[in-house]
């Protein structure tokens, strides 16, 4: 169950069967040993549905991908899934607990920790504050007991190596003492991973993690991810680079216009119509004869376009078209 | 113009119950917004309940133990009614309930329905007695120059600023403890809080019933030398402890202390001099009621400057401030 299913792929044409899944393989399709599992999740904006989707299961100790255009609703589906927002209707699972109705925090404390698109680093700590504050089950986070440094001293100093373990990993350990303000876009985003990771989650959503990072550190970043699921950890990430997406996901998820439209293996989803159509019905603006043409993989294709035609888009780490960018800042 | 008149009078300023009292209530402040981000308006209301709560039970009898901790309550209870319904909104809302709220206790204790209980517009006076009797100083007047007070002025003053210097022993242990970086965390981005587990609801709450706590222990330390006046608790009170407040720097452990004692020596001396000049005849066209409230005026002069050019406070981290987003 462990190796990758590429060897059941067929050379053209979607596979039907792989190891993670029970059943077909398809939009929705049920796994083997899912950790989230997802029933008839909708949210409504206005007249706007930005979520709606039927059946949705994330495989346990796997690396899954979440892509589609800018506004899918993937960030929104990553807001319900957490807490973070209330869906119109729906309810979900997390490790065989029903999550529907949770408050934030909770969720968190169940093992399911998000990281944002839009980063939250809390300014005016230190990052090395920043990082303990991720620690889980602190004896001094209680009013009475935080008075009493001995009741919790020994505590901080485990958590304190631990963080410090993160930060080096990071590359983050020579701004320990500085205020996260005065870090760069890029180092935010590693330091809310890192600060995501000293709880121990079971399961890491991280929103565009690599939105930002400068391509020497996406390369260790990557390992960091693989060496997660290594430690057991399973990872659901959003990104736009598709290189990222085929390079550690076990699996892939698409959603387009708030459905997910096509599942499957790296290697085989980016083939899917329907996975060409989501990503066609957001570049216009790409030249629909030549990505139609028997390329090597069109998705990838328009994915390189855009970034070429918009170079800013990567470093903003707003994905594909840029008008969408104004509508991500309205949220969180 | 008397110049040791008018500097003796400033420098008594300096350990004044007044004084006392104020950097109290800055302090508890400090812990809602300097700390934890949560904008109260409506500080004052909290010295009102604590001088209230306090002096209605000791008039009726209670001991003092019993009054304080019924002062104490009331805060509590107080910072629930606030807290309940706003602390899961955005961080306005709190805001304006709490500036209502302290309008409408005190529209409250001055209605004449309650005269028999709040004495309604005339306030209340002779509930000294009970702190007074375990005053263990003998009677007689100590001290010497400007410092000079009687047993029971003696007693308040020390009573009040070992308070005071309890306060923010407190806070410092809170602060520098994980709780006090949870409350930070919340006041960068309770978002961000929240997404690592931490309950920021509960903790708002706590932080708000901890300081209106304190400022209902200064609203007992304000009235002991004094009598209990509605008067005194208008939404100005409020904004005297919040420039105290950011005085001496929001999130920091000296900032209430050395900024209440600036403000009320520099308010005294304005006073000092400013009626000198008017007795000496230098400035003819002011009465003294005008000048009482120029002494006023200066203080919203210098709250403005303040902010333009020191936003951070006198104890405040420039660099700490100079990130706020
Ligand atoms: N708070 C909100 N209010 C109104 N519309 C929203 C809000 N959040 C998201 N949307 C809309 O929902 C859609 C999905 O957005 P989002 O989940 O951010 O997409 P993605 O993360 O896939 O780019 C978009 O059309 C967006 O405009
Ligand atoms: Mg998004």
């Amino acid at each position: 169950m462990s190796n990758l299913p590429a060897s059941t792929a067929p050379a053209s044409g979607i596979p039907t069967a792989h190891p993670l899944v029970k059943g077909e393989v398809g939009p929705g399709c049920a796994k083997v040993d899912p950790i989230v599992i997802a029933d008839s999740v909708t949210r409504q904006f206005g007249g706007l549905k930005a979520v709606d989707v039927d059946h949705l299961e994330i495989p346990r100790g796997k690396i899954t991908a979440l892509i589609g255009p800018n506004g899918a609703g993937k960030t929104t589906m990553f807001n319900l899934l957490t807490g973070f927002d209330k869906p119109n209707t729906g309810t979900w699972e997390f490790d065989g607990k029903s999550l529907a109705g949770v408050p934030a925090f909770k969720v968190a404390r169940s093992g399911m920790v998000r990281t944002f698109q839009l980063t939250k680093s809390l300014g005016r700590l230190s990052v090395l504050q920043n990082m303990l504050l991720g620690a889980t089950d602190q004896k001094g986070e209680k009013l009475f007991a935080s008075l009493f440094r001995p009741l919790w001293k020994k505590q901080e100093e485990e958590n304190t190596a631990r963080a410090d373990d993160l930060l080096a990993r990071f590359k983050l350990d020579a701004k320990r003492e500085d205020y996260a303000a005065s870090l760069s876009g890029g180092q935010r985003k590693l330091l809310e991973m890192a600060r995501a990771l000293m709880s121990k989650p079971q399961l890491i959503m991280l929103d565009e993690p690599m939105a930002g990072v400068n391509p020497a550190l996406t390369q260790s970043l990557l390992g960091h991810i693989k060496n997660l699921k290594e430690d057991g950890t399973s990872v659901l990430f959003v990104e736009h680079d598709m290189h990222m997406v085929m390079h550690i996901s076990d699996w892939v998820v698409v959603m387009a216009e708030g459905r997910v439209v096509a599942e499957g293996p790296p290697e085989t989803v980016m083939k899917d119509p329907a996975v060409i159509d989501a990503y066609l019905g957001a570049h216009h603006d790409t030249d629909l004869g030549e990505l139609m043409e028997d390329g090597p993989n069109p998705v990838l294709e328009a994915e390189r376009k855009a970034h070429e035609a918009h170079p800013e888009a990567e470093a903003t780490g707003y994905g594909d078209t840029p008008p969408a960018a104004g509508v991500e800042e309205t949220k969180r | 113009m008397d110049w040791g008149n008018i500097f003796g009078n400033a420098v008594g300023e300096l350990i004044s119950p007044t004084t006392a009292a104020y950097a109290l209530a800055a302090i508890g402040l400090g812990i809602h917004f300097g700390y934890t981000g949560l904008l109260n308006f409506g500080q004052a209301a909290f010295l009102l309940i604590g001088a209230y709560g306090f002096a209605i039970p000791t008039l009726a009898g209670a001991p003092l133990v019993v009054a304080v901790l019924c002062a104490i309550l009331c805060s509590v209870i107080f910072a629930f009614i606030l807290g309940i319904p706003t602390l899961r909104l955005r961080a306005d809302y709190l805001a304006i309930v709490t500036i209502a709220a302290a309008e409408v206790v005190r529209y409250v204790v001055t209605t004449t329905g309650l005269t028999d209980f709040t004495g309604a517009a005339n306030g209340l006076s002779g509930f000294k007695g009970t702190f007074a009797a375990i005053n263990p100083i003998p009677d007689g007047t100590y001290g010497f120059g400007p410092f000079t007070y009687s047993s029971y002025d003696w007693w308040v003053r020390i009573v009040g600023w070992v308070i005071v210097i309890l306060a923010s022993v407190l806070v410092f242990l809170l602060m520098r403890s994980p709780w006090g970086r949870v409350v930070k965390g919340i006041r960068e981005d309770e978002d961000a809080v929240r997404s690592l587990g931490k309950n920021v609801y509960s903790y708002k709450m706590q932080s708000l019933v901890l300081g209106g706590v304190l400022g209902s222990v200064a609203g007992i330390i304000f009235i002991l030398p004094r009598a209990v006046q509605p008067a005194n608790y208008t939404t100005g009170l409020t904004f005297f402890i919040w420039t105290i407040m950011l005085l001496g720097g929001a999130a920091t452990i000296f900032g209430p202390i050395i900024g209440s004692m600036i403000f009320w020596v520099v308010l005294s001396l304005t006073q000092g001099i400013l009626y000198g000049a008017i007795e000496s005849g230098a400035l003819g066209f002011l009465s003294t009621t005008q000048a009482g409230q120029v002494r006023f005026i200066l203080v919203g002069v210098a709250l403005m400057l303040l902010v333009i050019f020191r936003p951070q406070g006198i104890f405040g981290n420039k660099k700490e401030l100079s990130f706020s987003v």
